[in-house]
């Protein structure tokens, strides 16, 4: 049994984010919405997190903080962006600093969109990546090394 | 040779019912604390899928020796709770208690992280916090049996809780401190706090994690045994007091730890040492007087 599917710890990492969606990833862990009750906390430790949540746009400043968190992650690890900021780069996308969605530099598990994306569907997006957690830790217990993921197009994500 | 049978007894019931008891307490302690704060919370094993979830990890350390610290760490907590329930020294187990904590704040120094290392300072600070409280009690234990021997405690007439009231009250005071709860959580605490993030414990991760995690249940249950020995009288409703009041103790440091915020250390400091001063002393004093006349 997969002990990861119920007790995920989560990172959360403001990219260029307005703030918006921030405060809905916090707004999770209040008594409205509850987060724990699936054993989810917010550790804000990577060697601690089992998902990482990451929010608004990946810029120049930030690209390698965001791959050090990732590569700290002991795995299994899945990544979830919030915000449509976090899946493409959102309506700062022209800026001349921003380089695009997450997916740029780290691999993606699970895309939430929405400005801001609203707290029932971020517990959404945590849940989708459970099912990542589980089939990495399934690809480990066989004996197997987590297949790697692609490496991330460095120019930034082709249109869809 | 009777005696010897009933000390392995009771030293494999510890080894093998306290992690199981000190989870079962944890999880009842976080859904307590989630419906103080008008939360669902998460269920009652949610310890064990923490800890189960830690021993799936894939492992990373900074470096070999912190394992091995960690693993002492451990194994020494084991033995602390062990030698407690076969019902040798005080002193012993006490001093064994402090060996561990050296093994657990020496890691965290070992792996040269600001945050593990700050932690680890303040651990020092409470261990300083706490120690001569403890040392105390037992103290206290002594000059009211005249044994440092829990077996020879145990089975006395009467109970030393009526005698050693004061110490009482300053051996839960720091139980606080030794339970990890706010305000008095400086060095790592079981909730998300993001000042230190985890203090002590940042730079471990999975499986040593996980260790951490299950040495705490153990020194739970090895602490609220202490709680225990104020209501042994040699009868079945002493020992059944002695439970009721530990559950009753338990549930203290929780409420306490939702009604306060952090502390610095320095109140953790001044406070604890107030408390063994005057409750721990005076109580000793006194006692000592009552056995004269
Ligand atoms: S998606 Fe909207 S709310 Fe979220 S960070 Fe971007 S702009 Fe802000």
């Amino acid at each position: 049994m997969a002990y990861v599917t119920k007790s995920p710890w989560v990172i959360h990492y403001d990219g260029s984010s307005c703030n918006g969606c921030d405060i809905e990833v916090l707004a999770c862990l209040t008594p409205m919405y509850d987060v724990e009750r699936f054993g989810i906390i917010n550790t804000g430790n990577p060697k601690h997190a089992d998902v990482f949540l990451v929010t608004g746009s990946v810029n120049e400043q930030n690209k390698e903080v965001v791959k050090q968190i990732y590569e700290q992650m002991p795995e299994p690890k899945a990544v979830v962006a919030i915000g449509i900021c976090a899946c493409n780069g959102g309506i700062f996308k022209e800026c001349y600093n921003v380089q695009g969605g997450v997916d740029t530099v780290i691999p993606v598990d699970c895309y939430v969109p929405g400005c801001a994306a609203r707290p029932e569907a971020i517990i959404d997006g945590v849940v989708a990546g459970l099912g990542v957690l589980a089939a990495k830790r399934e690809a480990m217990a066989k004996g197997g090394s987590i297949p790697a993921p692609e490496a991330p197009a460095e120019e930034g994500k082709e249109e869809a | 040779m009777n005696g010897y049978v009933t000390m392995i007894i009771f030293v494999v019931a510890y080894l093998v019912l306290a992690p199981f008891v000190g989870g079962l307490l944890a999880g009842i302690d976080r859904k307590i604390t989630a419906r103080m704060q008008g939360r669902v919370g998460p269920p009652i094993l949610q310890p064990f899928y923490d800890v189960g979830k830690l021993f799936e990890k894939e492992p990373i350390t900074v470096n070999k020796v912190q394992d091995f610290y960690v693993l002492c760490f451990f194994i020494f907590i084991l033995a602390t709770g062990a030698f407690f329930f076969a019902g040798l020294n005080l002193l012993l187990v006490i001093f064994t208690l402090t060996i561990a904590s050296v093994f657990l704040i020496v890691g965290a120094f070992s792996s040269n992280s600001p945050y593990a290392q700050v932690g680890a300072e303040r651990e020092l600070l409470q261990m300083m916090a706490y120690e001569p409280m403890v040392l105390l009690t037992a103290i206290g234990f002594y000059i009211f049996s005249g044994s440092f021997d829990v077996s020879a405690i145990v089975n006395l007439s009467g109970m030393p809780f009526f005698y050693l009231i004061g110490i009482f009250v300053g051996f839960v005071f720091i139980l606080t401190i030794k339970f990890r709860k706010s305000p008095f959580d400086l060095s790592m605490s079981h909730h998300a706090h993001q000042e230190l993030v985890k203090g002590l414990v940042t730079e471990y991760s999975g499986k040593t994690l996980g260790l951490i995690e299950i040495a705490h249940w153990y020194e739970n249950i090895f602490l609220l045994g202490f709680v225990f020995l104020f209501f042994c009288n040699g009868t079945w409703w002493g020992y059944l007091i002695g439970v009721v009041v530990c559950l009753a103790a338990y549930f203290l440091e929780v409420l306490i730890d939702n009604s306060f915020a952090r502390m610095k250390w320095q109140v953790a400091i001044n406070s604890a040492w107030i408390v063994a001063l005057c409750l721990g002393i005076g109580n000793l004093f006194i006692l000592k007087f009552l056995l004269m006349v």
